[in-house]
């Protein structure tokens, strides 16, 4: 089973949400914090054994003693990656794709492919959760691929968590994709609503199966439980707004292991999922 | 002209209320929603939108079936795995195409088109609080950057224009491609924050790509009374990343309240509103 903790709006616990149920399941789980740009799940956890993988894109480079200046490179490129002036062609690599359209159209066999580094992907564990995590490199802009690997890394036929990073957009679309079903967090204000819309629309696009979970309930009002009934969407958990939760999530410490009455809310959400799945 | 970029490393710390507020306080500057994949301000400042644009950025491949004699080049050649195949007939699956026209171009029947996509949509509209540029990103696409790219040259051309001094830029969470394409060359970023582990990791992140841009960063703690000496630690290492501490901003359940009643903070009675004033004093000595 592979489900998917996504949210239109950032902050709404979608790690909370993550590594709780991670940390309840009676078998092992492995948990792939895909929020690639900024990874919190490790903070949570007591890991142990990390393994580090470098992840690379590959780039072009010229040889410019072959380089007839034809420009076919660059025309072809989509993204401005590589560029010539009547001479030998830039490579600007932090807008490349890694796609290989300019080396293979080359006709003097001038441009080869080089890893970058666009980031790492840390594989560790926490008792009974494999965590893997990735952790993309400060200035580097492409997320997805280093999302993809976080993906990559996860073993077949293993229970699997990915975290999500915030938005509708690319990096959350390469989390989601693929996964058996997709948990939305949201909390019950304007913002909340908002962007849990736009959130249902991205997973309906996608055909993916989903469901709510409701964070910092009697925060704000009842609007998304409205929207839900009219939408005929499940609201699969509720967790209330207690102040003590804040705080032990401010230490890095579970909602689970702080506050013991709030296991059975997970427990159960478990159960309604693999329900709704069989 | 300044233009100051509010973002935040963690999601959901509070920078589209804070933005609202600093635009109330600032008397009709641009204001400007870069957080194009999420976007909220518009929910308390109510724009009326004057001008809609549609936006087109990179293309998409289309196999046309009848023309495609099965060869399976254009598959062997994709990197992002985005043609799928049944029964010798290929197809590109939108979601995973990157636009890259490698397909395109090596497609000995030359059976695939190549149109642009359309990504989304931009405004440029009137509020109670000043003129505003905001966009809206399609369902599922791509290209975010570019998107912000936009909204922000369309935010400066309108500031010239009219005379404005100041540029207020909601922005995304992250350090990816709309983040970085919403910081640079910006005059100012005001990171918010928040007490907790991953507030604190998150900030340090986001302050390694003001830095590597070099821009000037100023922080603030935002519900800073949840973790007191959390509160402490991040200031001390905003400092030491070479930032500025901009201010604490205390817990209030009334910043939901003025979100439902789509005010900003400063135009309810709330009690942090007072912290939101002395941060925009201390970005303005």
């Amino acid at each position: 089973m592979r489900l998917s903790v996504a949210s239109g709006k950032g902050g709404t616990g979608k790690t909370t949400l993550s590594a709780n149920l991670a940390r309840i399941a009676q078998h092992t789980v492995v948990l792939a914090d895909c929020d690639v740009e900024e990874p919190n799940a490790h903070l949570f956890l007591k890991t142990s054994d990390i393994e580090e993988k470098v992840v690379s894109l590959p780039i072009p480079k010229v040889d410019e003693a072959l380089c007839d200046g034809c420009g076919l490179c660059s025309k072809i490129c989509q993204f401005s990656a590589i560029v010539t002036f009547g001479t030998a062609p830039l490579v600007f690599p932090e807008m490349c794709h890694g796609c290989g359209g300019c080396a293979l159209v080359c006709p003097p066999k001038a441009i080869t492919e080089h890893p970058r580094r666009i980031g790492v992907v840390e594989i560790s564990q926490a008792e009974s959760i494999t965590l893997i995590t990735g952790r993309l490199d400060v200035g580097v802009a492409q997320a997805p691929p280093l999302i993809r690997a976080v993906k990559e890394a996860v073993p077949p036929k293993t229970d699997a968590i990915f975290d999500a990073p915030p938005g509708t957009s690319c990096p959350v679309i390469a989390a989601v994709r693929d996964t058996d079903m997709v948990l939305l967090v949201t909390e019950p204000t304007p913002f909340g609503l908002h962007d849990l819309t736009l959130a249902v629309d991205m997973v309906r696009d996608l055909q993916l199966p989903f469901g709510v979970v409701v964070n910092r309930m009697g925060s704000g009002d009842r609007r998304i439980q409205a929207f839900c009934e009219k939408q005929q969407i499940p609201i699969l958990l509720e967790i209330p707004d207690d102040r003590r939760i804040a705080e032990a999530y401010s230490r890095g410490i579970l909602m689970v292991d702080a506050l013991p009455e709030y296991r059975s809310l997970f427990e159960d959400l478990w159960k309604t999922i693999r329900q709704s799945l069989n | 002209m300044k233009e100051w970029v509010i973002i935040s490393g963690k999601g959901g710390t509070g920078k589209t209320s804070i933005a609202a507020s600093l635009a109330f306080l600032a008397g009709r500057p641009v204001i400007c929603d870069c957080d194009v994949d999420a976007a909220d301000l518009h929910l308390v400042l109510e724009p009326d939108v004057l001008e809609e644009h549609e936006f087109r950025s990179g293309h998409e491949a289309v196999i046309r079936p009848d023309d495609c004699n099965g060869c399976g080049i254009c598959q062997d050649l994709c990197r992002f795995k985005a043609i799928h195949e049944e029964g010798r007939i290929f197809s590109v699956d939108p979601v995973s195409c990157e636009g890259c026209g490698v397909c395109v171009h090596f497609c000995p029947q030359k059976a695939i088109d190549f149109p642009e996509s359309l990504c989304g949509k931009w405004f440029i509209s009137e509020t109670r609080l000043g003129p505003m540029v905001h966009a809206r990103l399609g369902v599922a696409a791509e290209n975010s950057g570019k998107l912000v790219s936009t909204v922000r040259q369309e935010a400066r051309k309108l500031a010239e224009q009219n005379g404005h001094d100041l540029i207020l830029v909601d922005g995304p969470p992250g350090i990816g491609c709309p983040v970085i394409a919403s910081v640079t060359g910006a005059s100012q970023v005001l990171v918010i924050t928040e007490p907790t582990v991953s507030g604190k990791h998150d900030l340090e992140r986001v302050l390694g790509l003001t830095r590597h841009f070099q821009i000037p960063a100023a922080v603030c703690v935002n519900k800073w009374d949840i973790n007191p000496e959390m509160t402490e630690a991040i200031e001390q290492a905003a400092k030491e990343a070479g930032a500025a501490v901009a201010g604490r901003i205390r817990y209030d359940r009334d910043v939901t309240r003025a979100q439902i009643e789509k005010k900003t903070v400063l135009e309810t009675n709330a009690a942090c509103g007072l912290d939101i004033l002395s941060i925009w004093k201390h970005l303005n000595a």
